[in-house]
């Protein structure tokens, strides 16, 4: 129940904005986040983003999967 | 189409890695870990994980599924405020098959109560402002994932006046549940696998009383199998350390403080009290109700019609299962007088509860 899916921004306005949700637009609310900007992921839980993803965070966790894939 | 950000957390190749590290680090007796959260037990079911790491973790399931630890009581006030009192309900779709003392939303809409599935609380709001002539109470169950979104409904309908509408709610907070689970000595466990989107409103943080009280490493996962398999590889590594603290995996989204505008939003709209867990009994202080200030949106002021809450004593063992003290296997009911067609206790349910992610993905 507490899911939460990555969606990037596509339109943003008053307090609401427009993602892509498995291939389908909807409209969210962002009163829960900061200043969010077209281009930006955040985390829908619903209809609410939730929180921005962090792409830089999610390279460098990605990055440490890569080392420990290759030291084995 | 490969998914952002979803896919890339998926890999089997490092998921193998992973599997390796962990048996690595693993001594001669399974350690007992538990996932707290109902959406990381579908996740470890539908993936495979357990009998991956069977001899070196045990995981255990915990009480995060919020339709799960939903008393009777609550199904049955639901289902008298429509019935009885004419409203239109509104509701997440899980909620539908649990079963009250004597019946379900699901049962009693094959009977006629209304009942709309919303994807949104604020669908709700939209509702009752399409319908003035009616009484439209929402359903807000869920834990602090949810809650920013059914306070920022009842804030979304106070400024807009929506009038006809409330919130019927069923709120509960997770380290309050954790902190009986760390002291039950029954139960032993040896390291929480932290829910992810719970932490990424509250913080990381929010778990450090239960870590170092309790002795407990704590480490906060993402959904994703990766995720999970990385969080469970963390938990092994403090306790080969010998140390207990809060890690987190899941730094793409959860930070040590959390959001903080929805915790304002939660302070704002909820304040904390007791409140009853389904098998579990009162927990204090692990509820959120409606703040007096917006009272008129509290469907158990406005119609007077309080929820009751009592323990149900049966043959169903959710309860123990929801503590992780047995597995659903060990419950005389499971796969018999309770399957997902036929649920009887709330466990089987909800797809994210235990029973029905074992049921579903095979008793492992």
């Amino acid at each position: 129940m507490c899911l939460g899916v990555p969606a990037k921004i596509l339109e943003t306005g008053d307090g609401a904005a427009v993602v892509e949700l498995g291939g389908v637009r909807r409209e969210i609310s962002v009163m829960l986040i900061d200043d969010v900007s077209v281009g930006e992921w955040v985390i829908v839980h619903a209809g609410f983003a939730i929180e921005k993803l962090s792409e830089e965070e999610a390279e460098q966790t990605l990055a440490l999967f890569r080392e420990i894939a290759d030291a084995t | 189409m490969q998914l952002k950000y979803i896919d890339d957390f998926r890999d089997p190749a490092t998921a193998k890695a992973l599997v390796e590290r962990i048996r690595g680090d693993a001594g001669d007796a399974p350690v007992r870990l538990m996932e707290v959260c109902g959406t990381h037990t579908v996740a470890i079911a539908r993936g495979g994980i357990r009998p991956l790491l069977a001899g070196a973790v045990t995981m255990l399931s915990g009480p995060g599924c919020p339709v799960c630890v939903t008393p009777d009581g609550y199904i049955d006030a639901a289902i008298a405020l429509g019935t009885k009192r004419g409203a239109l309900l509104a509701s997440f779709g899980d909620m539908l098959r649990v079963p009250g003392k004597s019946s379900s939303l699901e049962k009693e809409k094959g009977m006629g109560l209304e009942v709309r599935v919303v994807y949104s609380p604020l669908d709700a709001v939209t509702l009752a402002a399409a319908t003035p002539d009616r009484e439209v109470v929402f359903l807000g169950v869920g834990f602090e994932t949810t809650a920013p979104a059914i306070g920022g409904a009842i804030k979304t309908a106070a400024v807009r006046g929506v009038e006809n509408f409330s919130v019927l709610t069923s709120v509960r907070t997770i380290p309050e549940a954790m902190g009986v689970l760390a002291a039950d000595p029954e139960v032993r466990i040896e390291g929480f696998l932290c829910p992810a989107h719970v932490s990424v409103v509250i913080g990381t943080d929010a778990y450090r009383p239960v870590a170092q009280r309790y002795g407990i490493p704590c480490v906060v996962a993402g959904f994703e199998p990766l995720d999970i398999l990385m969080g469970i590889s963390m938990l092994l590594r403090q306790k080969k350390e010998g140390v207990a603290r809060v890690e987190n995996e899941y730094s793409r989204v959860a930070t040590a403080a959390g959001n903080r505008k929805a915790q304002d939003l939660i302070r704002d709209v909820f304040v904390p009290c007791d409140t009853g867990w389904r098998g579990i009994g009162v927990i204090p202080g692990s509820g959120l109700r409606i703040a007096d200030r917006y009272a008129s949106f509290d469907a158990e002021k406005k119609f007077g019609h309080p929820v009751v809450f009592a323990m149900e004593g049966s043959a169903c063992r959710c309860g123990d299962v929801l503590k992780g003290k047995i597995l659903p296997v060990n419950c005389p009911l499971f796969g018999k007088a309770c399957v997902p067609e036929e649920p009887y206790g709330p466990c089987m349910v909800s797809s994210e509860g235990t029973c029905a992610a074992y049921y579903k993905y095979g008793a492992v």
